[in-house]
């Protein structure tokens, strides 16, 4: 068996630092050689669930049934915010068809948003909490009997606006006031009195950014049953091991009787990172009626009920020396959690970023009467690096200086926020190959210098994220007699093609080809655990877990050849299914004959992901590059170009590399320029509840994307020394769009989405 | 699936709502009873089911269904062919693609009884007993896709482009599947995949 110990490491989780005390692998095996032609891992192997995908096969939660199973939907409230003094079920009850009802009145008391509030609270915060939940024969039947639920509100004065809920005699979601944890979050390093007062030239500027919507195209659902005191749960989750647990802790059960499953997933971008409130509905409807129940919400649910991305109002200034040196930055800002716990931070990238010795932040997060925030991909970076890096451009214009020097000038070389060196930075390589690519030198030109009626700009801008991974994280191999390998881990492939890239691994130690090896995930009831497909943490947590159990395997079979062959292990190799001697190949023995000698007939091993280093910060960087076209006759922008170097440690699959910086950057493009949730200030209401009003950009709205990677394996992380890449992708995209506009008209617009309306404002301003 | 009349009044509850000139909680009840009737074992039936007959993947079909089914609905639930998804249930996101009479539609966005007398392509009636169809292969070999959700749409909407145009420019591709929204933007590479699909079918 490999080494093994208990050992602490610290990596970031979306936006928070995690310390874990956890088993990890400590075999200390060499890294892959960067100049060493690997044979599957970085190729572009096509995925191995593509048949699947392609052919309709691919069944989804959504797609999942079980004999005799019923349906439930949920009575949302149409109140912002008020109190529920009854609720009266009898004429739905009596509705043919429908076989349960719980509520508040009706129902066991389950805490939920960490107590703030319950599963079915008598106090309801936006339009859209959960009031009651009905199970019947039908979905049509379940819809049918909300109707008849008999509501009494008492109506209270809401507030939908985080700038509006600060203000004094605001309405109070809470009697501890609307502010999260009654303060603000604080951060300061330096001095920034000395850090203004030592600058040249100070931008004071305020940016705005939007709340946006996941939206999966895979609605939230849930199919459970339970077999007596088991509880089976297909969910539609980034999270099986997280659901499992929270069911547990909201039902009162031990965690070993609930088994979560996830095969395929309809994306989820930070939505489904959580335990929803419906899972834990359906559960005690099933138990209830004694009958499976499959709950599925609806498009306007999904633009209600299930996250979104906090929107925020940043205060930045930037002190700047004339010679292009930061001397101070400092950000104030708030945006809105919801109604409930949700973090709307946004200052990690102008804490972390540049190279800065006088830092100032300071956060609030504030209730207001809508659905809470979640993580969504990238939280609080890609609203924070729009502001930072178009106040940064700002800055270099103010200096005369070209923006991407003026990068370049500030490059950190350590970690700002710890003072501790990086494993591996090759931001400046993503700056030079990515200028080169777009033809910075030759092409930028002075903002507001393009002629005719579309004129054409270029900006830049520039990405921080962790995705180092973490343990605790495992994978089981089993290897068959006929060389065929399963690969089983309690990670979740979300879309990014995790069944592929843990294959690849496999394939690369074993030399067994993809064709032979199978993968499992997403099943609690009989995968290792591996953490939650959230914050660019899977690939760099789980392939080094793949990739130590491969190497047992393979350490595995040299030890029985050595054993049958009666030969030192020290003078044997193995090669595509083959244990032979060193220095005399002809005596070798397969692995079929091994394990039928072993009288195995499966032999199994699980990997662990090693810890990480101490005394380093893991990031990932990157630079990306965008061409616009502005017609300023209509306000409409066209994105031409985006050139995305970044630096994300070993590339594991060519393809999918690129297809998650092709949608990031869309996803970022969009954020940029249409996507917005809006709301009816006065009757509390989410306006943008379908695919129609919520703009989603299309086929017709992706530019031109080139994707340039400047790094190799990081043999500080792991033994695979792969980076994470799908928050990274987004991270840069809005704020080089930005500055790219900028560049082209020459005004400068603080405030997403980037709509014709507020670029035609801005030139007639 | 998931019907959009949870927390307002359903065209058909509105019909019979202004045949009496009021809408309101108290005449619900006996609106729905007269519509639902009991069948002995306590599950409800609806009236009025009516005969639907028409052509899914070249088999002849004939249903009794409710008359509201729409016909991404019928695909799923009657007929239990998961492969056509309903993302946005109102003709808005293209997930539900289908090609009926040869036409990709929305097929979230008509009724089934409409499809009466037709010709209806799903996902599942494009392989070739196993054999994935040069658009599905080629949609696999160009990375197509990432969760794979709004995939079958993507791929008959490409089928019945191809069909019109078998030597599609990009811009042409672009504009053909610019009704099918994929929230993950696998964009580029699934207008890689219609263009090798054209390349691999022409050959």
């Amino acid at each position: 068996m490999s080494a093994r110990k208990i050992a602490k490491s610290k990596f970031f989780f979306e936006e928070d630092m995690v310390e874990s005390i956890g088993e990890v692998s400590d075999s200390r095996r060499e890294a892959w050689d960067n100049d060493a032609e690997l044979k599957v891992v970085g190729k572009p192997v096509p995925r191995t669930d593509g048949y699947d995908k392609v052919s309709g096969s691919a069944v989804y939660t959504v797609d999942k049934t079980l004999p005799n199973m019923a349906y439930a939907r949920t009575l949302r409230s149409p109140h912002p915010h008020a109190k529920i003094s009854r609720i009266e079920t009898g004429k739905a009850r009596a509705l043919p068809g429908v076989l349960g009802i719980i509520s508040s009145e009706d129902g066991p008391d389950v805490p939920w948003y960490h107590g703030l509030s319950r599963l079915f609270d008598r106090q309801v915060r936006y339009a859209g909490d959960e009031v009651a939940c009905v199970a019947a024969e039908t979905e049509q039947i379940a819809n049918e009997a909300l109707a008849l639920i008999d509501v009494t509100y008492e109506t209270l004065p809401s507030v939908v606006d985080a700038g509006k809920a600060l203000k004094p005699g605001a309405p109070q979601l809470y009697e501890t006031g609307n502010v999260m944890r009654g303060k603000p979050f604080q951060y300061e390093r330096g001095d920034i009195e000395k850090g203004f007062a030592d600058a040249d030239v100070i931008i004071a500027e305020t940016f705005t950014t939007q709340v946006a919507v996941h939206n999966p195209l895979e609605v939230h659902c849930s199919l459970v049953n339970w077999d007596g005191d088991q509880l089976l749960v297909y969910d539609s989750t980034q999270a099986i091991y997280r659901v499992r647990d929270a069911i547990a802790d909201s039902l009162g059960i031990p965690e070993s009787h609930i088994r979560v499953i996830k095969k395929y997933m309809g994306g989820g971008f930070g939505s489904k990172l959580t335990l929803g409130k419906y899972t834990v509905m359906a559960a005690l409807l099933a138990k209830e009626i004694g009958r499976p129940v499959k709950i599925v919400l609806d498009r306007h649910e999904m633009n209600l009920a299930v996250g979104n991305r906090p929107d925020s109002v940043q205060k930045l200034k930037i002190g700047v020396k004339k010679d292009g040196v930061l001397t101070a930055l400092s950000h104030e800002s708030y945006g809105a959690a919801g109604a409930y716990t949700s973090d709307a931070g946004c200052s990690w990238p102008l804490r972390s970023m540049y190279q800065c010795d006088n830092v100032k932040v300071e956060e609030y997060t504030v209730y207001i009467n809508a659905g809470p925030g979640r993580p969504m991909r990238a939280p609080g970076h890609v609203q924070g690096t729009f502001a930072l890096d178009s106040a940064m451009d700002e800055a270099a214009g103010k200096i005369d200086m070209d923006p991407l020097e003026f990068r370049l000038k500030n490059y950190a070389e350590i970690d700002q926020t710890t003072d501790q060196p990086y494993t591996s930075k090759y931001l400046r390589e993503a700056y030079m190959k990515g200028a080169e690519a777009i033809g910075w030198k030759e092409r930028w030109r002075k903002p507001g210098t393009s002629a005719g009626n579309l004129k054409k700009g270029l900006g830049m801008a520039s990405q921080i994220w962790w995705g180092g991974g973490a343990p605790p994280a495992y994978a089981t191999l089993k290897l068959n007699r006929d060389g065929s390998l399963r690969v089983i881990s309690g990670t979740q492939d979300i879309g990014t093609g995790t069944y592929t890239i843990l294959a690849q691994v496999a394939s690369e130690v074993l030399d067994i080809p993809i064709g032979k090896i199978s993968v499992i995930l997403g099943d609690t009831g009989t995968c290792p655990y591996a953490p939650a497909s959230g914050g660019s943490m899977t690939a760099p947590s789980v392939t080094p877990a793949v990739r130590d159990a491969a190497e047992q395997m393979k350490a595995k079979l040299i030890s029985g050849a050595s054993a049958i062959l009666e030969v030192d292990e020290t003078a044997l190799v193995y090669s595509n299914g083959v244990v032979s001697l060193a220095n005399d190949p002809k005596t070798s023995i397969g692995i079929d004959k091994i394990l039928r000698k072993m009288r195995e007939r499966v032999l199994v091993t699980t990997g662990a992901r090693n810890r990480n280093p101490e005394g380093y910060s893991i990031n990932s960087f990157g630079a990306q590059f965008a061409e616009v076209e502005v017609d300023v006759g209509t306000g409409m922008v066209t994105v031409l170009k985006v050139v995305a170097a970044h630096d994300i440690g070993r590339t594991l699959n060519r393809q999918t590399m690129e297809n998650q910086f092709h949608g990031g950057i869309i996803q970022g493009l969009s954020f940029a320029l249409m996507e917005q949730r809006l709301m009816d200030s006065y009757t509390g209401k989410v306006l943008t509840t379908n695919l129609h009003d919520y703009k989603l950009p299309t086929v017709m709205d992706a530019p031109e994307i080139e994707v340039i990677i400047v790094s190799e394996g990081d043999p500080m992380i792991s033994d695979v020394g792969a980076k994470g890449i799908g928050e990274p992708a987004i991270i840069p995209t809005a704020a080089a769009i930005a500055n790219a506009i900028y560049n082209a008209i020459g005004v400068r617009i603080r405030s997403l989405p980037m709509t014709p309306d507020k670029i035609i404002r801005a030139l007639n301003a | 699936m998931a019907k959009k009349s949870n927390k307002g009044v359903s065209r058909r509850k509105f019909i019979q709502g202004i045949g009496t000139g009021v809408i309101g909680s108290a005449v619900l009840p006996a609106a729905l009873s007269s519509r639902e009737q009991e069948d002995g074992s306590g599950t409800p039936r609806h009236q009025g089911q009516q005969l639907v007959s028409l052509n899914v993947n070249g088999h002849p079909v004939r249903k009794l269904i409710p008359p509201e089914m729409t016909l991404a609905e019928f695909i799923r639930e009657t007929l239990s062919l998961t492969g056509t998804k309903i993302a946005c249930n109102s003709g808005q996101c293209g997930a539900c693609t289908v090609i009926l009479d040869g036409r990709a539609v929305y097929s979230c966005h008509m009724l089934a009884l409409d499809a009466h007398g037709k010709s209806v392509q799903t996902i599942e009636g494009m392989l070739d007993g196993e054999e994935l169809h040069p658009v599905q292969e080629a949609f696999v070999e160009k990375d197509g896709y990432q969760c794979g959700f709004c995939t079958p749409g993507q791929v008959l909407t490409a089928q019945s482009l191809l069909n019109r145009n078998p030597n599609p420019t990009a811009e042409q591709v672009k504009a053909g599947m610019s009704g099918n929204l994929c929230r993950c933007s696998a964009y580029p590479k699934i207008v890689d995949s219609v263009l090798a699909a054209a390349d691999k079918i022409l050959k």
